[in-house]
């Protein structure tokens, strides 16, 4: 299925990308070309294939994660905001919302 | 300490040619180094190590290879690194790669390409190039690097060097800048098996971080280095061997089974019926992956924020776009795509299927043998330039590697020889979950009859 310059638009502002006009150009011939490519999965019969969530070993999935609820030390306020663009106040700032 | 100034002085020198660091830290090094001499005897003590430059080293940049990070300073050491310092190892400088590890040709980074120590016209493979690139031309004796696709495997394969990509949850994701978290894992380069087990002693291991590390014990990997392969069997998926691999490739790594068969392993056939989806399952999945873990670089906890941009979802949409760059945005629009409503089922849903197929096949076909063989990259290095317009040209690199990130298990490459154009060329071994000691003891056996001895006209 071709996806035109309107679909790349459409994914564009639900990714947060504000694509440039040769980008939205570009985009749609070669995300064409691909999805293409991966609808050969549609070859293959999957009914009552359960769908493999994650990438855990049997391993892993017995691996016991959860821990006690305590108390412990975090970053801090000072490194927390050491490598913001725009920290304010002990806060970060960021432009206007509304 | 010679050996840290050693290394430190050969990046410095050969970074105008390789591009291989983006940052190396000449001073910090030298401190630590003096430091270990006196009071650790840990067991990387004063080794030289090298960092893929989106581990976080506390003290040094990660930038990911993104203008987005740029010059990113982390407030917390990645659990490996921890774990390598507390082991006595010098991190000298952190290397180069495709952004966010997107890339099979380290072309995608905002800083450059690593050039190839072998042929500097070539790519050094990706997207851990920086790293195999600084281990092949001897700048240091071993590097980490990340591996969701192949990202260890195959800059290995094409700088002539080893690369292990671990079970999936044998080390530590903590400090790792995600991709694609069902499939990344942190892997190791060296040019002797040897040194990959000693290094990955040292980092693997559960840890409270990171809730995908599994409880299982870990080995002595120095310890399975016997080269006694008796008993072993490799399996050899000969339907692999066909469409769209080089030549000189397939020459060389049918060579490797008939050593193999000389030093007692038995050889057998082996089918993956599914490998052939591999790369459509991979590219629905890492993607979808992505475009979730990539939101978080929106300007403002970190990171690039774009100017003149007076309103919030503005300042997110420009910082993005002029953070990123071509490959990660169209990385990010695919994944957003088959996530996006109407299309779950049809993309995501049914790649997760193909996905648990994949898997059976290795299931099944480590039920009749212990390893299986087959190239790590269908040709040696390309030119840099040659693939940049065909993102899916570019995709299909990864047709030997990626399947091993799908099923979680673990896989290494191993140089194998030169092309005729004096290009290295490797072999990947994939075997069951948590079969390292016996994957580095095949890469072992296989550089004691076969010592990959020759070194790059780049070299330290």
């Amino acid at each position: 299925m071709p996806i035109n310059q309107a679909d790349i638009e459409k994914v564009a502002h639900l990714a947060h990308l504000e694509l440039a006009e040769e980008e939205l150009k570009t985009f749609g011939p070669q995300i064409t070309e691909i999805i293409a490519y991966i609808e050969q999965l549609n070859e293959l019969d999957t009914t009552n294939v359960e769908p493999a969530i994650g990438g855990l070993t049997p391993e892993g999935e017995k691996t016991e994660t959860s821990h006690n609820d305590e108390v412990a030390g975090s970053l801090g306020q000072k490194l927390a905001l050491e490598e913001a663009p725009d920290p304010a106040a002990g806060h970060f700032r960021v432009p206007k919302v509304l | 300490m010679k050996d840290v100034e050693f290394s430190i002085d050969a990046a410095e020198r050969l970074n105008e040619t390789l591009n291989a660091f983006l940052e190396i830290d000449r001073e910090g090094a030298l401190r630590r180094a003096a430091e270990i001499e006196k009071e650790n005897s840990g067991a990387l003590a004063g080794v030289p190590i090298a960092i893929k430059d989106n581990i976080c080293v506390r003290g040094m940049q990660t930038s990911c290879g993104s203008k987005i990070l740029g010059h990113f300073h982390p407030p917390y050491n990645a659990t490996v690194i921890e774990r390598l310092n507390k082991a006595g190892a010098v991190v000298v400088g952190k290397t180069n790669c495709d952004e966010f590890a997107m890339g099979s040709s380290n072309e995608n980074s905002a800083f450059g390409p690593v050039r190839n120590p072998w042929d500097t016209t070539r790519v050094s493979g990706g997207s851990s190039g920086g790293s195999a690139a600084a281990v092949a031309a001897g700048i240091v004796p071993v590097a980490l690097g990340s591996d969701t696709g192949g990202s260890v495997r195959q800059p290995a394969s094409l700088c002539g060097v080893l690369g292990l990509k671990p079970t999936y949850g044998r080390n530590s994701r903590y400090g790792l800048v995600a991709f694609a978290s069902s499939l990344d894992q942190i892997g190791v380069f060296a040019r002797r098996a040897e040194d990959v087990a000693r290094v990955l002693g040292v980092i693997a291991g559960r840890d409270p971080h990171d809730a995908t590390t599994a409880n299982v014990p870990v080995p002595d990997y120095t310890a399975s280095l016997t080269g006694d392969l008796k008993g072993a069997r490799i399996g050899f998926p000969r339907a692999l061997f066909v469409e769209g691999l080089d030549d000189e490739v397939k020459k060389s790594v049918e060579s490797v089974v008939d050593v193999y068969r000389e030093l007692g392993a038995e050889i057998v056939d082996v089918e993956l019926p599914h490998a052939g989806y591999a790369i459509a399952v991979y590219y629905i999945i890492a993607t979808a992956e992505a475009s979730s873990n990539l939101a978080r670089f929106d300007g403002v906890r970190y990171g690039f924020r774009a100017e003149e941009a007076p309103e919030l979802r503005q300042m997110y949409r420009k910082t993005r776009e002029e953070g990123f760059g071509p490959e990660v945005k169209r990385r990010i629009m695919l994944g957003t795509y088959v996530l996006s409503a109407g299309y779950y089922d049809a993309y995501y849903r049914k790649a997760q299927q193909v996905r648990t197929l994949i898997k059976n096949d290795f299931l099944n076909a480590f039920e009749t043998c212990d390893a299986i063989i087959t190239p790590t990259s269908p040709t040696p290095a390309f030119a840099v330039g040659e693939k940049v317009g065909d993102p899916l040209a570019m995709y299909l690199n990864d047709i030997y590697t990626v399947t091993a990130n799908l099923a979680g298990v673990p896989g290494i490459s191993v140089p194998c020889g030169l092309s005729p154009e004096r290009l290295p060329i490797g072999y990947q071994l994939l075997g069951p979950y948590w079969s390292e000691p016996m994957l580095l003891n095949l890469a072992h056996a296989y550089e004691e009859v076969r010592p990959f001895t020759e070194r790059p006209p780049i070299s330290a």
